[in-house]
């Protein structure tokens, strides 16, 4: 099989970080190849390199054995390589087939030709079912369908070589499985993909081969056949690690948090939660699992006041707090750890320090006469850093310049450290690395452990069945059972998130 | 201390850095004005000497440049501190005119007072007038989400003509278009009194309340909790409102302070200058000159204050060259051609591809060997 990119000896500093370092990747025709790594190993500024987004500064690349110099990405794209983000890259309000077409469309005299592009992209997601709607627009599909236009955007510019950051890391399991088919049909027309991915269970089913990055430099490179999981995980952190937590027994105490017949509608009058009743006591993780959509994000949104009640109650500690706002949520000892990370849980231009008060800005804490007192956040920030290992040249950087998983760390570390009586914590690892899981994990059971209540959302389910001591089930906007944590097997989980009945799927199971 | 020390010296690198680049797209936007200069078969020589002559070139021309640079300075305060909170206060100018014509008001009706409680009353109504001005537009935003550009455009026009309106009724100084005189008492201190230097020139100790302003804007936006929320508003509304900041309360507190920036300019121009009102024809510019003031400095209290000086420099020094056969429009031209590198961040830009081309080529270097 011939060698469709090289790279050799590629090195890159940011300030005051040694990111990529003497780095050398070979990826062979048609193959998938993951990068593995901690957060902020530099798996994607290797790949930026790659695209033309960054320079190296130093070291080689060669497409197909010819040695070039990618200074931008249009350089790359027209040597056939494409690039799908982290994070997206879409304009909401058009079409599909705008967006795809968007800085190469074709002309017809002065005018753009859309018939023919639409004609295009359905003959392209024909190929290579990607089942995409070229004239939908795209702030009406989901996720999963975003990241296929965004798939069929860097094949519409004849990608051969495909780069995926994290793709999987915003998508259900089932879009998991259906990423893994486009996948294979990609790479059985004779496309080469660059996988990245923090889930080791996708490696070993999706990939062909892997390369381990770790704080910049190359570990090793294996056949995905001849490895294990836990050989991975290893030789990725550099330390064996318990992919499970062990969890001691639950010691229960009082109610924290009551919710009574919530209801939330949208700004459309849409009814996103249907009356939903549930209690979390001292002591105790109830997790949320469902399919995406299913009412969770609005269900958190409307405890932690970032949404409208319609009607219900949500008591906290006996105390009502329904439909207050959302300081006022917080000073009552709420925590969250939002679900997006961009939108809600950081201000990406704000340094470390001043994202590490956020919530808690209004503290005496951080006060000194009519101002804050910087040195006292910076000091903080350092502390919460130190503890939880972000990975970061200091805590004056701006939030913007971490990777996509130490910003998770930064956001989980200072929720924690609020000393929350309830814990939201709405995919509290995405992005994250094994080593990052297990620590996150650790915090979180030791949270409970310490008496505190937590509510865990998630749509990984191993994650819920790890952690939770018990598990609700929400599915169209209602939560359709809950389970006790012994009780649970993912088999039954899934057949209550798809709708179904949890009693009926007892005789089906048995 | 030590650590004190060195906290202080990287705030000013810090801050230094943020400023250096509109100052390096000044230097060149002159040298491309020396171009046209010549080109119009003038020379850039003569041209920028009546420049600077026209505006520094003794101490009351200097003083009647800084009388121009005061209210630049706050009103492009005013634009930027709104900047930092995600809106455009493009209704600066109204402020200035609802500041100037309620100042006088102040200045006229509180004949009596002792003098310096009198103008602090008189520059704290100027201030408050624009700060309420400028709040309605806020709140309109924060309750009915309508555009703050739209609305303080029609704010402006608003400003305009119920000045002229004050200004021919009940303010009015008899058979004149102006108003009445503000009283003894509630005039700035000038230098001509103390400074014989400064006789032919109307400088005031506005100057030093327009810098005064500069560090408190500073301040508020860098050291103090509301500072910190309206910065987060301005970057993420999203995660703020997760951080429980409520966004419409510091939109409408933002506009509040930015108004008072303008207001206060209106209040300083007739009690340190003017001393009346006249009835306008049309905007006065002070407001509009802020945004580009305010785009310049890059936003920041200290660049508004070196670029209220360029801007001042220009306008004065451009009527002196008018006066040596050099077109006047000439400095508007310059104007534009340092808003224009500003705005585009060509400096920057630029920066990073020689930056970039000198990695290139030390690698080819290294390589070579
Ligand atoms: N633009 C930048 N400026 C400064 N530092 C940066 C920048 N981009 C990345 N870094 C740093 O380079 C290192 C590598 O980051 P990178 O984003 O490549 O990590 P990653 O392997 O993709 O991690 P993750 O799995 O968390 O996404 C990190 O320490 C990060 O803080
Ligand atoms: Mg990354």
């Amino acid at each position: 099989m011939s060698i469709v990119v090289e790279m050799r000896g590629i090195g890159k500093s940011f300030p005051g970080i040694r990111a990529i370092d003497n780095i050398k990747l070979q990826i062979k025709h048609g193959e998938i190849h993951v990068l593995l790594g901690e957060n902020g190993a530099g798996k994607s500024t290797l790949m930026n390199i790659l695209y033309g987004l960054y320079q190296p500064d130093e070291g080689e690349i060669l497409i197909k054995e010819k040695e070039v110099k990618i200074t931008n990405p249009n350089v790359a794209i027209s040597m056939g390589i494409g690039m799908v983000h982290q994070h997206f890259m879409l304009v909401p309000p058009f079409t599909v087939t705008e967006n795809i077409v968007l800085g190469s469309e074709p002309k017809k005299g002065l005018t753009l030709d859309i018939d023919s592009a639409i004609k295009e992209v359905e003959a392209i997601s024909k190929k290579y079912e990607l089942h995409v709607d070229p004239r939908a627009l795209v702030q009406d599909i989901s996720v999963g369908m975003q990241q296929r236009v965004e798939i069929l955007k860097t094949l519409y510019r004849g990608a051969e070589i495909l780069i995926l950051d994290e793709p999987t890391a915003v998508l259900t399991p089932q879009e998991i499985e259906e990423l893994g088919v486009i996948l294979k049909s990609l790479v059985s027309q004779g496309k080469s993909i660059i996988l990245i991915t923090h889930k080791l269970k996708e490696v070993m089913s999706m990939s062909d081969r892997v390369t381990i990055i770790r704080r910049g430099k190359v570990i090793d490179t294996l056949d995905t056949k001849s490895t294990n999981i836990e050989e991975l995980a290893e030789k990725m952190v550099g330390r064996k690690v318990n992919l499970y937590q062990e969890k001691s027994l639950p010691n229960i105490g009082d109610t924290v948090l009551q919710v009574k017949g919530l209801r939330v509608l949208d700004h459309r009058k849409l009814e996103h939660v249907k009356g939903v009743d549930f209690e979390i006591r001292s002591g105790e993780i109830l997790g949320v699992a469902g399919v995406d959509g299913n009412g969770q994000s609005e269900l958190i949104m409307a405890i932690t006041g970032l949404t409208k009640v319609a009607s219900g109650a949500v008591l906290l500690n006996g105390k009502d707090i329904t439909g207050k706002i959302p300081k006022e949520v917080i000073n009552s000892g709420v925590g969250h750890i939002p679900e997006d990370r961009h939108k809600r849980g950081l201000v990406l231009d704000f340094s470390l320090a001043e994202n590490s008060i956020l919530g808690s800005h209004h503290s005496k804490k951080f006060k000194a006469g009519t101002g804050l007192n910087y040195r006292k956040i910076r000091d903080y920030a350092k502390r919460l850093i130190s503890e939880f290992d972000v990975r970061t040249p200091s805590e004056k950087v701006s939030a913007k310049s971490l990777s996509g998983g130490n910003q998770q760390k930064l956001i989980v570390a200072r929720e924690l450290d609020r000393d929350p009586s309830l814990l939201i914590a709405a995919q509290p690892t995405r992005g994250l690395d094994v080593g990052a899981i297990e620590f996150v994990h650790k915090r979180l059971l030791e949270q409970r452990d310490h008496g505190k209540a937590l509510l865990l959302v998630s749509l990984e389910l191993d994650e819920i069945l790890e952690l939770s001591d018990r598990i609700a089930v929400m599915y169209d906007g209602k939560i359709v059972g809950v389970l006790d944590a012994k009780d649970a097997t993912e088999k039954r989980l899934g057949i209550m998130m798809a709708g179904g009945d949890s009693k009926a799927s007892d005789a089906d199971i048995q | 201390m030590e650590n004190r020390k060195s906290e202080l010296i990287e705030e000013i690198k810090k801050n230094a850095k943020e400023i250096s680049y509109p100052l390096i797209a000044i230097i060149i936007s002159f040298i491309a004005g020396g171009f046209l200069i010549y080109a119009f078969g003038k020379s850039p020589m003569v041209a920028y000497k009546s420049l600077i002559q026209g505006s520094l070139g003794d101490w009351n021309k200097f003083g009647e440049t800084l009388v121009v640079v005061t209210p630049l300075i706050l009103t492009g305060l005013s634009v930027a501190f709104a900047y930092k909170c995600g809106l455009f206060n493009i209704g600066a100018e109204g402020q200035f005119i609802i500041g100037s014509i309620s100042a006088v008001w102040a200045g006229w009706a509180f004949n009596g007072l002792p003098p310096v409680l009198h103008v602090f009353l008189t520059l704290a109504v100027g201030a408050a007038a624009g700060g309420i001005w400028a709040g309605i537009v806020g709140w309109l935003k924060a309750k009915v989400g309508s555009h703050e550009v739209i609305n303080s455009i029609m704010m402006n026009y608003i400003a305009l003509n119920v000045s002229n309106y004050l200004t021919m009724t009940f303010l009015n100084e008899e058979a004149k278009a102006f108003t009445h005189e503000i009283a003894q008492s509630a005039k700035l201190w000038r230098f001509a009194e103390a400074f014989a230097q400064f006789k032919y020139s109307r400088l005031n100790i506005g100057i030093f309340i327009a810098l005064a302003a500069a560090l408190i804007a500073y301040y508020i936006l860098n050291k103090t909790v509301r500072g910190y929320e309206i910065r987060a508003v301005g970057y993420n509304p999203h995660a703020s409102e997760y951080g429980g900041i409520s966004i419409a309360k510091n939109i409408v507190l933002t506009m509040v302070i930015s108004g008072m920036f303008s207001g206060l300019a209106g209040a300083i121009q007739i009690a340190g200058v003017q001393y009346r009102a006249n009835n306008l024809f049309g905007f006065t510019g002070y407001g509009f000159d802020g945004i580009s003031v305010a785009l310049v400095g890059n936003n920041h209290p200290i660049g508004i204050v070196l670029s209220g000086l360029l801007f001042g420099i220009l306008q004065k020094g451009g009527s002196n060259m008018q006066l040596n056969g050099i077109p006047k429009e000439v400095v508007g031209i310059i104007q534009g051609i340092i808003i224009l590198f500003v705005a585009a961040n060509f400096v920057r830009i630029v920066f990073d591809k020689i930056k970039e081309n000198r990695h290139l080529k030390q690698k080819t270097i290294r390589e070579g060997k």
